[in-house]
């Protein structure tokens, strides 16, 4: 008998399994005052990773708030925020060892904070110049960095989970003690890509961790358009992964259950699946004005539930922080935001001569011979052309 | 008539393609109350109704899946893919089921009722996955119709068209020009026959061919090069599979020199099906090699994207040389 029907019972009437009868429990441990639940089991939390994890967050609104202005202002040409999600990312980066790969949608950026990359490298890739380590060939966000294990962002939805299956097991083959962690959204859980990752994770005990953003919405689309079973936690079990649901909006609950996570997933070389159930304060991005498909009665609702004010109560209870100490931390990245747009707003975009690199390892023939035809091209015409002016 | 925009102009397309057709269903990500990401689906639920105008799941291959078994059954399936660069997920369902659907089963079976409709091209600071031409992925698969509108008026037309064609059509829309092109545009229903190539302008010394975004880009060019006494003719290709070869040849074999010009890159796109068969046809006619302008053959970049494009200064210093050949 396969091992899809031995545990299971016969019966010889008709009898169908209730599409309501997975019920999926949801881990919280702090409340909105501050303080935990009675009886929670908490995670390992010292000081210093409650500062390292609180000082993210600062990091991460500051970033967000200062670059969606500097998009409206029309300095950049795009951005995503990830307001409301920080406990989510956050919370799990914070889990993690530096070796661990993550590979993420495009929501982020919170966890490449934690990891190291500076306020400098942000702003390079954000304004596409030549410090970018993306080379300016992709649109702002679209972060990556090999030194810190962060594989560079693919703006299509879902394709790095099937591909986080790969690297966990290459990190299993490799004999390192690391697990692959992806992260998805509730929406991106619909493509194909989702399901291959998640069964070929399952069947071939590949040490990834998929954690879920369910956010509530894929740009317009609510979840109660995108399934109808219980929210995607539920499919875990369907793929034989061991599964859990949280609050993502509790950065307590998202730290414990991504430790227990990583622990499970590298002493059983499994995969586990997370849901965090949170929600996307902000537009999509800056293309997008919400006020389209959903009220402010809603959002205001949900701002009651800001995981960065939570967890700033809970240290402060813990008497790690105070309210001053908060006001400076802020002050503090919003200084050094402005300070880096501006260095990163005046330098140079990459020279010209980077666009055929990369395509391949080294440039063909033919690139090499279209690329001497554009530079005579752009010497002939410099003023029509004012990102590689004088440059050729 | 009125001016409108080609939003406006497809979405007129696509309410009197619901309006006349009570069997036509309109789907795909955030399409539904919404609108759409660039509202060409705007008010159309409203409209039409859930059952019949709707957002799916995110998933681009059930998408597609979803309306080669609609049209399968009957149905006139009218589904959005949000941008053409996420169109691959679904190149399964539409290489080897949409396009064969009907040769695989001696015509038992068709799906001649499907059209997916998607915006692609450059110029929007979209980097590689928002501004991606994938035509030519298209036009080497028998089975699918591939259609291109330039403007608000030959996209109503266009899409009306496709969407009323027995074939499967993909119909790829400029998204540059969505609010850019404004234009008079019939309030009532009109049809451009598919498969025909159109002379916009008429000219004796290079016939400059484009498609979609890039039909604007050659008539700039065109305007260059007749301040220093070259007249060009130019035709707007409009439907690439199956492409007017006839109003092409006849063009060159009066000209003796083509352009082509297309955003997608160099190598494997459209403009080398084209010049082999022109230089077949028109072999002894031509007075210079067929000349193309098109993007380069790396991925779409973003910082570089204007030195990438085939714009009209690059497509002005190809027809001289053309001239002077």
């Amino acid at each position: 008998m396969s091992n899809a029907t031995s545990h299971n019972e016969t019966v010889h009437r008709v009898s169908f399994l209730d599409k309501d009868s997975i019920r999926i429990p949801i881990l919280k441990i702090l409340q909105a005052d501050g303080t935990v639940y009675e009886n929670a089991v908490l995670p390992a939390i010292d000081e210093t990773l409650a500062h390292k994890i609180y000082d993210t967050c600062v990091f991460t609104r500051v970033l967000d708030e200062r670059m969606l202005g500097a998009q409206r202002q029309g300095r950049i040409s795009f951005y995503m925020t990830c307001t409301g999600e920080e406990a989510s990312i956050i919370g799990s980066a914070a889990s993690l060892d530096s070796g661990d790969v993550i590979l993420a949608q495009y929501r982020e950026h919170a966890a490449l904070r934690y990891r190291g990359f500076t306020t400098e490298q942000f702003m390079n890739q954000l304004f596409s110049n030549e410090k970018d380590l993306g080379k300016g060939r992709q649109m702002p966000i679209h972060y990556g960095s090999a030194e810190l294990n962060y594989q560079t962002i693919s703006s299509p939805l879902a394709t790095q989970i099937p591909q986080a299956t790969g690297v966990g097991y290459s990190l299993k083959m490799q004999g390192k003690r690391n697990i692959a962690i992806c992260y998805f959204g509730e929406g991106a859980a619909s493509e194909g890509d989702f399901h291959a990752g998640l069964n070929m994770a399952a069947v071939l005990s590949s040490p990834t961790i998929f954690f879920c953003r369910n956010n509530g919405y894929a740009i317009s689309t609510p979840t109660s358009e995108q399934f109808k079973g219980n929210g995607i936690a539920s499919r875990g079990p369907g793929y034989g992964m061991h599964t859990i649901r949280v609050d993502g909006n509790d950065m307590l609950a998202v730290l414990a259950a991504t430790q227990q996570a990583r622990s499970y997933a590298i002493e059983n070389n499994a995969p586990v699946l997370i849901e965090a159930m949170t929600y996307r304060l902000g537009a999509h991005s800056s293309s997008d004005d919400p006020s389209g498909y959903r009220s402010k009665d809603e959002e205001a609702k949900w701002q009651q539930h800001d995981p960065v004010k939570r967890f700033k109560l809970w240290m402060i209870n813990k008497g790690w922080l105070t309210e001053k100490q908060d006001a400076a931390l802020f002050e503090k990245y919003r200084s050094e935001v402005l300070a880096e747009v501006k260095i990163a707003e005046k330098l140079p975009m990459s020279h010209i001569d980077t666009l055929i690199e990369d395509v391949y390892d080294t440039p063909t023939p033919l690139l090499k011979q279209q690329l001497d035809t554009l530079k005579k091209h752009l010497k002939k015409y410099p003023k029509s052309y004012p990102n590689s002016e004088g440059s050729v | 008539m009125a001016e409108i925009n080609m939003l406006q102009a497809i979405n007129d397309a696509l309410s009197m393609a619901m309006e006349t057709d009570e069997k036509a269903i309109l789907f795909g990500e955030d399409v539904g109350h919404f609108g759409g990401v660039f509202r060409a689906t705007s008010g159309l639920q409203e409209k039409f109704g859930r059952d019949r105008c709707f957002n799916t799941p995110l998933t681009e291959q059930g998408i597609a899946g979803f309306a080669n078994g609609l049209a399968s059954n009957g149905m006139t399936a009218i589904a959005e893919i949000q941008f053409a660069d996420y169109i691959f997920p679904a190149i399964d369902q539409i290489v080897n089921e949409t396009a064969k659907f009907r040769y695989r089963s001696g015509n038992e079976f068709n799906v001649g009722g499907v059209t997916f409709r998607t915006p692609y091209g450059g110029g929007i600071a979209g980097g590689h996955y928002h501004s991606q031409s994938p035509e030519a992925y298209f036009t080497q698969t028998a089975g699918l119709k591939v259609v291109v509108p330039r403007n608000a008026y030959q996209a109503k037309g266009l899409l009306l068209a496709s969407i009323r064609d027995n074939n499967p059509v993909i119909f790829f829309e400029p998204k540059r020009l969505y609010r850019a092109n404004v234009g008079e545009v019939p309030d009532g229903d009109y049809e451009i026959e598919l498969g025909k190539a159109e002379v916009v302008r008429e000219g004796t010394d290079i016939t400059l061919l484009a498609w979609g975004a890039q039909v604007e880009i050659i008539e700039k060019a065109a305007d260059m090069a007749s301040k220093e006494g070259i007249s060009c003719e130019i035709i707007d290709l409009r439907t690439l599979a199956p492409w007017d070869v006839e109003t092409v040849a006849e063009s060159v074999k009066k000209t003796g020199r083509l352009l082509i010009n297309h955003e997608a890159p160099l190598t494997g796109g459209f403009a080398g099906e084209i010049s082999a068969t022109i230089q077949e046809q028109c072999f002894l006619y031509l007075e210079s090699p067929i000349s193309r302008v098109c993007g380069l053959d790396t991925p779409y970049p973003l910082i570089h994207e204007k030195e990438y494009m085939p714009d009209a200064l690059k497509t002005f210093d190809a027809i001289k040389a053309s001239i002077k050949f």
